[in-house]
């Protein structure tokens, strides 16, 4: 049986979730193919930050945009999806970091970009008292703050399907071929066609690119997290740093989840990761210093979700420069969850309409051609 | 008494748990000539079967029996081997790369082994029936700890309910210790008999028909034994009473038991395979007669392999053990694996008998209503049953929406209730439905051990620019 859409959406993380919702809700009928089943991987297992602060400038436009359905996000999908703003602050832990982050700031001002906030060593200690004393300031995004990932990954999938998506789980991609007018997209459970095509895959994007002739640089990546006991409530903001890699953040139920960027070593084929011990050390080692009140805290878990970067550690958004009616929309590099909504939201009205008005400047997969050379069969 | 800084950066063998496979497995890996290390968290080896076997303090041996005693020449055994023995360590984490987390003292480090035996023995099934977190109420097990370690019996009202050999064997164990017991509730169906009665051939050849008889003879010459079908414990600070199908006795202590499953903590967490046992109901890992797993390196013995017993354990960690030495050390001299499969086999000749004859009810291992499932983050069965029935097709799902197995004891009390739940509900097999993706620390560690784990000087240079 050959199933038929307007739109094949590959990957069920929250990107893939989100467009086919959008998609959707434009009257379109997307089908969503998912290899394991929504948020299986680094939609439904990071650390949750919903966070402007601290990104590249050519994805601040998609991170604003995201930030506003993040702001009424139960209107969109009819769950709440744990989201909180409680603010992301960025610690500066010495003088010279902090006449660096002014300078970002100030940099943001002169481009029209407000939401990021320079804060002395008063303002830091009132948002989040049991930081370290070593820390001079920092910047303050107020209107960030965190959501829980499985939860909203699944509440994107159910009101997509509400609205008319059909969301195909456990069902990989395995051929991809233009048919006349349309793409036919070959799957474990049978051929779907459809005239556009969405890879929103993940960490398994590359693949799906090289089926369409597109090879991308893309690294496949596993970010860690721990998280400990509950603790009673210390801090509302998340916490990132620079210097070290660090995020911190205090979940409603008293549990404290550390993440910031160390990574594990995947294995993509196996959907399995393995925790680098010595490396979340490091992260301990760094609360340890900076939040003297969890010394004591235990740790309960530690996992990794598998996810795709991209060697300038910005995503690909936009048309295949190979593919008529194929976009993609993957290599969020570590930081894609925030940007979820949004993007959908974008990506939905380029392939319902052909433009945006979301700027997406400098996201086009167009940018690795010259290393990865133009049309390689 | 080993610390952390005296480990080797890595081993031929690392086992981990000190019961009777993981004893019989370091002895004979280490007597063969590899480096061998077994970590065991409790103060002395002997696993739950022999718990206490090198400094127990009760002086009447008959007490706990001679089975129990026979722990002593296993232990002696691995202790002359040559074998490091390091006691009061707990792994924290296994994975497929054979490295190997371990604290001792609030000390961490990682060790890397050219071969893992896991020997983590087994859990009990857990028990979740109305009022089972109450203070007053706890696993047979627990208290048979007490008894062998501190040498410790209740002193109140004790009411002991379930089913299985250990309800019997610790039955008789505190009688003899001098503790009272109200009485024994036997939650095994009458139905049970008939499925069995298809494997009494095999059992009367097994060597527990005797010990059984004997045993539950020994019991019910001292205590009230009653059937029961219905179990709940009421009290609202504490255990005040136990209700047995409407019946109301007063009680202190309640000790629950429904048989033991596999701890599987540990080889899940390494991303081992594992199967739904239909008999046993419980999942398994997938073996090979050398009990090899899945990952290439690890092996499962013992009853963290399927539950045989602790004779059968020994068994199985000799023959993991011989198959270690053979891949790491061709030339070395061992003993021929022969010997112990038909050791083996004799004792497992009785196991489908008490498999199919002590299999818990559907009513005691499915429960309904407000009755909590995830102790740790207070699950109620009904909450669970509801998930499922809006479309949650897993526990790693249900972890999402419910929190349930999040907690510190990582789904060991919760883990096959919740799978069964999700898979009546759902109207499928718990074996299609799954168990929790388990993720390291299997035990939780502190923060502050974690910062102590060594770095090296590569690693730090290579994170921090």
């Amino acid at each position: 049986m050959t199933r038929t859409g307007d739109v094949v959406v590959i990957g069920g993380g929250i990107h893939g979730c989100s467009t086919a919702l959008h998609l959707a809700l434009r009257g379109l009928k997307p089908i969503l193919v998912e290899k394991d089943y929504a948020g299986r991987h680094a939609s439904g297992v990071n650390a949750g930050g919903v966070r402007q602060l601290a990104r590249d400038i050519a994805e601040i436009p998609l991170s604003i945009s995201s930030m506003e359905l993040w702001e009424h996000v139960q209107e969109l999908v009819g769950d709440d999806c744990g989201f909180t703003a409680h603010g992301t602050v960025l610690v500066a832990e010495s003088d010279a970091e902090l006449a660096s982050f002014k300078a970002r700031v100030d940099d943001l001002r002169l481009r029209g970009f407000t939401h990021e906030e320079l804060i002395g060593r008063d303002e830091l200690k009132r948002l989040v008292p049991a930081v370290s004393d070593h820390c001079p300031g920092g910047v303050v995004s107020r209107r960030d703050g965190a959501a829980d990932p499985f939860r909203s990954t699944q509440a994107f999938r159910k009101r997509a399907i509400e609205k008319g998506a059909t969301v195909l789980e456990g069902v990989t991609v395995t051929g991809l071929a233009r048919v006349g007018e349309v793409w036919r997209v070959e799957t474990s459970d049978g051929a779907i066609e459809a005239p556009k095509v969405v890879n929103a895959a993940g960490a398994w994007a590359d693949r799906i690119a090289a089926m369409l002739g597109e090879p991308v640089p893309l690294e496949v990546i596993a970010p860690m997290l721990m998280v400990t006991s509950r603790l009673p409530a210390f801090i509302r903001p998340v916490v990132i740093l620079r210097g070290r890699k660090l995020s911190f953040k205090q979940l409603d139920n008293g549990t404290v989840v550390i993440g910031g960027g160390h990574l594990a070593t995947p294995y993509r084929d196996r959907n399995e990761t393995v925790i680098d011990w010595e490396k979340l050390s490091l992260s301990a080692r760094t609360v340890w210093e900076l939040f003297p009140v969890m010394r004591q805290a235990t740790i309960v878990r530690a996992w990794a979700g598998i996810e795709a970067s991209m060697p300038d550690g910005i995503p690909v958004v936009g048309p295949s420069g190979t593919s008529e009616g194929v976009y993609h929309q993957f290599g969020f590099s570590a930081h894609g969850f925030q940007l979820g909504p949004g993007t959908g939201a974008m990506m939905a009205e380029l392939v319902a309409t052909g433009a945006t008005n979301v700027p997406i400047d400098g996201l086009d997969i167009g940018r690795f051609r010259s290393r990865f050379g133009d049309r390689i069969r | 008494m080993t610390r952390a800084s005296d480990l080797a950066s890595s081993y031929d063998l690392v086992v981990i748990g000190g019961g009777p496979a993981g004893l019989a497995a370091a002895a004979t890996a280490a007597r063969a000539g590899l480096t061998t290390v077994l970590f065991d968290e409790n103060p002395g080896v002997g696993g739950q079967i022999y718990r206490g076997i090198t400094a127990n303090p009760i002086r009447n041996r008959a007490i706990l029996g001679d089975d129990y005693w026979a722990g002593a020449a296993l232990a002696a055994e691995a202790k002359a081997s040559g074998a490091s023995i390091v006691t009061g360590a707990t792994v924290w984490s296994l994975d497929r790369t054979l490295g190997v987390g371990v604290s001792i003292a609030g000390q961490a480090r990682l060790i890397q082994a050219r071969r893992v035996i896991i020997a983590t023995g087994s859990l009990e099934r857990p028990f979740a029936v109305p009022g089972w977190t109450l203070p007053g109420v706890m696993t047979a097990g627990a208290a048979q700890t007490a008894l062998k370690a501190q040498g410790l019996v209740p002193n109140g009202r004790t009411v002991l309910a379930g089913s299985g050999p250990l309800l019997w064997l610790l039955a008789a164990q505190m009688l003899r210790a001098g503790a009272r017991l109200e009485a024994v509730f036997d939650t095994t169906p009458r139905g049970n008999w008939l499925r069995a009665a298809l494997h009494l051939p095999d059992f009367l050849l097994s060597p527990y028909l005797a010990k059984g008889l004997a045993l539950v003879r020994e019991v019910k010459a001292k205590v009230r034994v009653r059937p029961a079908r219905e179990i709940a414990a009421v009290g609202t600070d504490k255990l005040r009473e136990v209700v047995v199908d409407g019946r109301r006795i007063p009680a202190d202590l309640l000790l629950l038991h429904q048989g033991v499953v596999p701890n599987v903590n540990t080889a899940i967490a390494a991303g081992v395979a594992h199967r739904w046992h239909a008999r046993q109901l419980c999942f398994v890992p997938v073996l090979d007669a050398d009990f090899q797993s899945s990952v290439p390196g690890i092996a499962v013995a013992g009853d963290g392999a399927g539950i045989a017993g602790g004779t059968a354990a020994a068994e199985r960690g000799r023959i993991a053990a011989i198959a270690a030495v053979r891949a790491l050390a061709p030339n070395a001299r061992v003993p021929d694996p022969q010997g112990a499969r038909q050791r083996l086999q004799r004792e497992e000749m009785g196991r489908a008998f008490l498999d199919e004859l002590y299999r818990p009810p559907v009513a005691l291992r499915r429960p309904e209503g407000d009755t909590i499932v995830c102790r740790c983050e207070e699950v109620t069965a009904k909450q669970i049953r509801e998930t499922a029935r809006l479309g949650c097709e897993g526990p790693n799902q249900m972890k999402a929406f419910l929190r349930c197995g999040m907690g510190p004891c990582q789904g060991r009390l919760c883990g096959l209730t919740v799978t069964e739940l999700i898979a009546e509900e759902r109207g499928r097999t718990p074996g299609d439905v799954g168990y929790y993706r388990l993720r390291p620390p299997i035990k939780p560690i502190t923060l502050a051990e974690l910062a102590s784990l060594p770095i090296s000087e590569a690693e730090r240079k290579a994170v921090e620019r």
